[in-house]
């Protein structure tokens, strides 16, 4: 099975050659990279380890701007390893080692001139696990762009309101900013934690199953607002929902034991999906 | 049977018996230690009342009735169940050598609790019960007779007391400053001495400037006497139960009282100055009597004192273990090492205290920046700084552990969800993990003070005395003196109760110490408890 993919993405010799031909292993998915010459990250030949395990095996995957990108596949086959390559949080795990690269608007990030912190204010994320510091809500909101060095308070306040309308979480919080983050509902929490993303005025937001802890309504309105937050920002989602991921991404990527399956427009995946395992994963029935 | 036997140990009711009453045993002992040191830490305070006895010899007896007890071995077939004797406190030590006295019972002819009788708390010899003869002032009798010098005494005494109060601030403040100026004068000019260009201009100034304050000193010294004169102008004859009579000096009274004629309210009044009195004033009579001021402020002090240092040296290295060290067999061993440094005994500690901090630390201290005052050590000798980084060391695995554990409950989430934000490590640590790690740091306080206020044994080696000269902070500069010994309760108790040559006599004080030692711990404790609790608070629900 690897065999099949690696004779598909053999031809990356280097860089340059590497994103002319992109698009050709996966000419059958192809349609979103035509209409996106120049994507917002791409990962080249991206081999990921855990000390001796190896979690991914050459991925090839090019994120196109202001679109919603879905990851999705069975529990530990890759997809949220390399989510959180993509704003270098694995740098903390212990014998962690990425072989390949991975480009932000063609700058190789694990190069060693990049600015990690740097870095993770233009890649955000948001967690499966909802993740509001114990403060208040506004200070959870004003966090990051404090730690940019932000000490005005008009232009605090003026941000912290920004990035929760941008949240859709505005109306419901205005008269309480100053109480703890933690008594909010989870739903709430989660677009907290957007709208503290949103704060430091990322390019990329990266969401980690957002929605797992969530109730029918919360997950309605996050995927709303994914909807809306395309306009400004690229996003690439991992999901566990395929029905969530049909709803709202543009392009899909199919992961199984660390391999990208298939890549390809939204539609196509779970249409016509051209591997047949993505198609027995699609119609549930495996994973 | 066995089967029924292996029924209830089955059904695992034998265990939860068993655990019960672990903790039963445990509460009773914890309630009966408090109850102990309660009961007769707190009746100290109650003015007793005074038994007069005539003995079957004719003699008469007069006390406080402390206790009654079956002699020993004193079973004979007259009496199967033993005879009886009491124990009374006597006072008088002047004239009877003892305070105590046992009394049997069969030796009495009767008892009664005379109204005419008072007991008098002397600044020497202890407590004197008797009846007042007469008053006298200047040698002229003011006053004679029970009742009438009882009156015309009061105000002698409490004029005695603002005498004695004038006396201490004249000797304590005015004297003190004197000296202390004389002395830092005296430092100065060995350390001109010292230097290779003596300047003598200036010698002959100091020596100008100690001259005008030794004239001082004569001059104040003379007040003193003057006021000490006054204090024995005015005596009182006293009689006691046998006709024995003792010409005291009205100065050398503290408080008298007729506790056989004081109603409830009197009394309670009473036991309350009393309690206020042992808790503000200084220690007299070899640390039997008077009050334990000094010994509760030392105590309190070098706690805060260690706290300061404990604190952040635990906190970052807890820190480093949990965060920035590479987790493998190496911090693995500091772990262990830390966990059984806390099993060391607390007096290695001590020798350890005594070697590097005094000797090591201290002595170069006093080589380096203190050469005029030599050969008297400054740093160089036991001092409050010196008992506290003692301390500090002994309970700085406490603060590690709980530092570690705090720290270790801090969710990933938090650190991944601030590095995700464009945070680096330090800004993570500082901003969202040691707030959140904050309850168990001062739970690690917790421990550690409760441990440090009732250690005695390092002190002994690093710093604490029997009797301190001065407090460590006062209005000289820089006020607060981390070189000076000072006093502490735990060693008070050692010292009151096991070292002092009147055992029986100094018993209440010990009790006393206890239960004022056991309230210092609690009271620190429930500080520190209430901040974690403000804490947590702020954490969980609305904050700003």
């Amino acid at each position: 099975m690897s065999s099949l993919i690696d004779a598909l993405t053999q031809p990356s010799q280097t860089a340059n050659h590497h994103r002319q031909t992109t698009e050709t292993p996966m000419a059958s998915s192809a349609s979103s990279q035509d209409k996106e010459p120049d994507p917002k990250i791409t990962v080249e030949a991206a081999s990921f380890f855990y000390g001796e395990r190896q979690a991914l095996f050459k991925i090839d995957l090019a994120v196109p701007r202001h679109q919603v990108t879905a990851l999705i596949g069975p529990s530990g086959c890759g997809k949220s390893t390399l989510l959180r390559c993509l704003n270098r949080l694995n740098d903390l795990v212990e014998g962690a080692r990425l072989i390949g690269k991975i480009r932000l608007d063609g700058q190789d990030m694990y190069d060693p001139s990049v600015d990690v912190t740097d870095l993770r204010t233009r890649v955000g994320m948001v967690f499966q696990k909802v993740n509001p510091f114990p403060k208040s809500i506004y200070q959870n909101v004003a966090y990051g762009p404090r730690l940019q060095g932000m000490r005005r308070r008009s232009w605090l306040d003026a941000l912290v309101e920004k990035s929760l309308q941008g949240a859709g979480l505005w109306e419901e919080v205005k008269d309480r900013l100053h109480h703890s983050a933690l008594s909010l509902s989870g739903g709430q929490q989660q677009r907290l934690c957007i709208a503290r993303a949103l704060a430091v005025n990322p390019e990329v937001l990266l969401m980690d199953e957002p929605c797992s802890a969530l109730d029918p309504i919360s997950t309605a309105k996050i995927e709303e607002l994914l909807h809306a937050l395309k306009e400004q920002l690229t996003v690439v989602i991992v999901t566990h929902n395929m029905q969530q991921a049909a709803r709202i991404s543009d392009l899909t990527g199919f992961f199984l034991m660390g391999e990208l399956i298939e890549y390809a427009a939204t539609k196509v995946i779970f249409t016509n999906p051209s591997d047949s395992r993505t198609e027995d994963y699609v119609t549930g029935r495996f994973g | 049977m066995p089967g029924k036997m292996k029924k209830i140990l089955d059904s695992g009711t034998l265990f939860v018996w068993c655990c019960g009453t672990a903790v039963a045993a445990l509460l009773l002992m914890v309630g009966g230690l408090l109850l102990l040191i309660m009961i007769n830490g707190l009746g100290f305070f109650w003015p007793h009342a005074l038994v007069e006895m005539t003995l079957k010899d004719g003699t008469h007896v007069l006390g406080e009735l402390k206790e009654e007890e079956v002699i020993p071995y004193s079973e004979t077939p007259a009496f199967p169940e033993g005879k009886t004797r009491v124990r009374l406190k006597i006072g008088n030590r002047d004239l009877y050598g003892l305070d105590f006295r046992w009394v049997e019972t069969d030796q009495i002819a009767s008892v009664e609790t005379p109204q005419d009788v008072i007991a008098v708390e002397r600044r020497e010899w202890g407590n004197f019960y008797g009846r007042i003869r007469e008053v006298t002032r200047d040698g002229q009798v003011v006053a004679s007779g029970n009742l009438e010098g009882w009156k015309a005494l009061q105000p002698l005494i409490e004029h005695a007391n603002e005498l004695h109060d004038e006396i201490e601030r004249l000797q304590k403040d005015v004297i003190g400053d004197v000296n202390y100026e004389i002395e830092e004068i005296r430092l100065r000019i060995r350390e001109l001495a010292l230097q290779d260009q003596p300047q003598a201009s200036e010698v002959v100034a100091l020596q100008a400037s100690t001259k005008q304050l030794e004239t001082q000193y004569q001059k104040h010294v003379e007040t003193l006497r003057k006021l000490s004169e006054q204090l024995n102008e005015s005596s009182v004859v006293l009689v006691e139960t046998n006709g024995r009579e003792q010409h005291l000096a009205v100065g050398h009274i503290v408080n008298a009282l007729r506790p056989n004629t004081m109603d409830a309210f009197e009394k309670i009044l009473t036991y309350f100055t009393n309690f206020w009195s042992v808790l503000s004033q200084e220690p007299r009579e070899a640390n039997t009597e008077g009050g334990i001021f000094p010994a509760i402020f030392g105590t309190v002090m070098m706690v805060l004192i260690m706290s300061v240092a404990v604190v952040p040296f635990g906190v970052l290295a807890a820190f480093y273990l949990r965060e920035y060290a590479r987790q493998g067999v190496i911090v693995r061993m500091i772990r262990i090492a830390v966990n059984n440094l806390a099993g060391v005994p607390s007096i290695v500690f001590g020798v350890f205290g005594l070697g590097f901090f005094v000797y090591a630390v201290g002595g170069t201290i006093d080589t380096l920046f203190y050469p005029e005052a030599l050969p008297t050590p400054t740093f160089g000798t036991g001092g409050i700084l010196w008992a506290s980084f003692t301390l500090a060391l002994l309970t700085v695995p406490v603060v590690i552990v709980s530092t570690e554990e705090g720290l270790s409950a801090v969710p990933r989430e938090y650190r991944e969800g601030s590095l995700a934000l464009g945070a680096t490590k330090l800004e993570s640590m500082i901003r969202v993990i040691l707030p959140c790690a904050l309850p168990g740091i001062l739970t690690g306080l917790i421990l550690a003070v409760a441990r440090a206020t009732g250690e005695v044994a390092p002190l002994m080696l690093t710093g604490v005395v029997k009797l301190a000269p001065a407090l460590p902070l006062d209005h000289h500069f820089p006020f607060l003196h981390v070189e000076r010994k000072f006093m502490h309760l735990g060693f008070h108790i050692f010292d009151v109760g096991f070292q002092s040559p009147n055992v029986e006599a100094a018993k209440p004080m010990v009790y006393v110490t206890a239960l004022i030692l056991v309230m210092v711990v609690i009271l620190l404790n429930l500080s520190a408890v209430a901040i974690r609790h403000a804490m947590r608070k702020k954490f969980r629900s609305s904050s700003v």
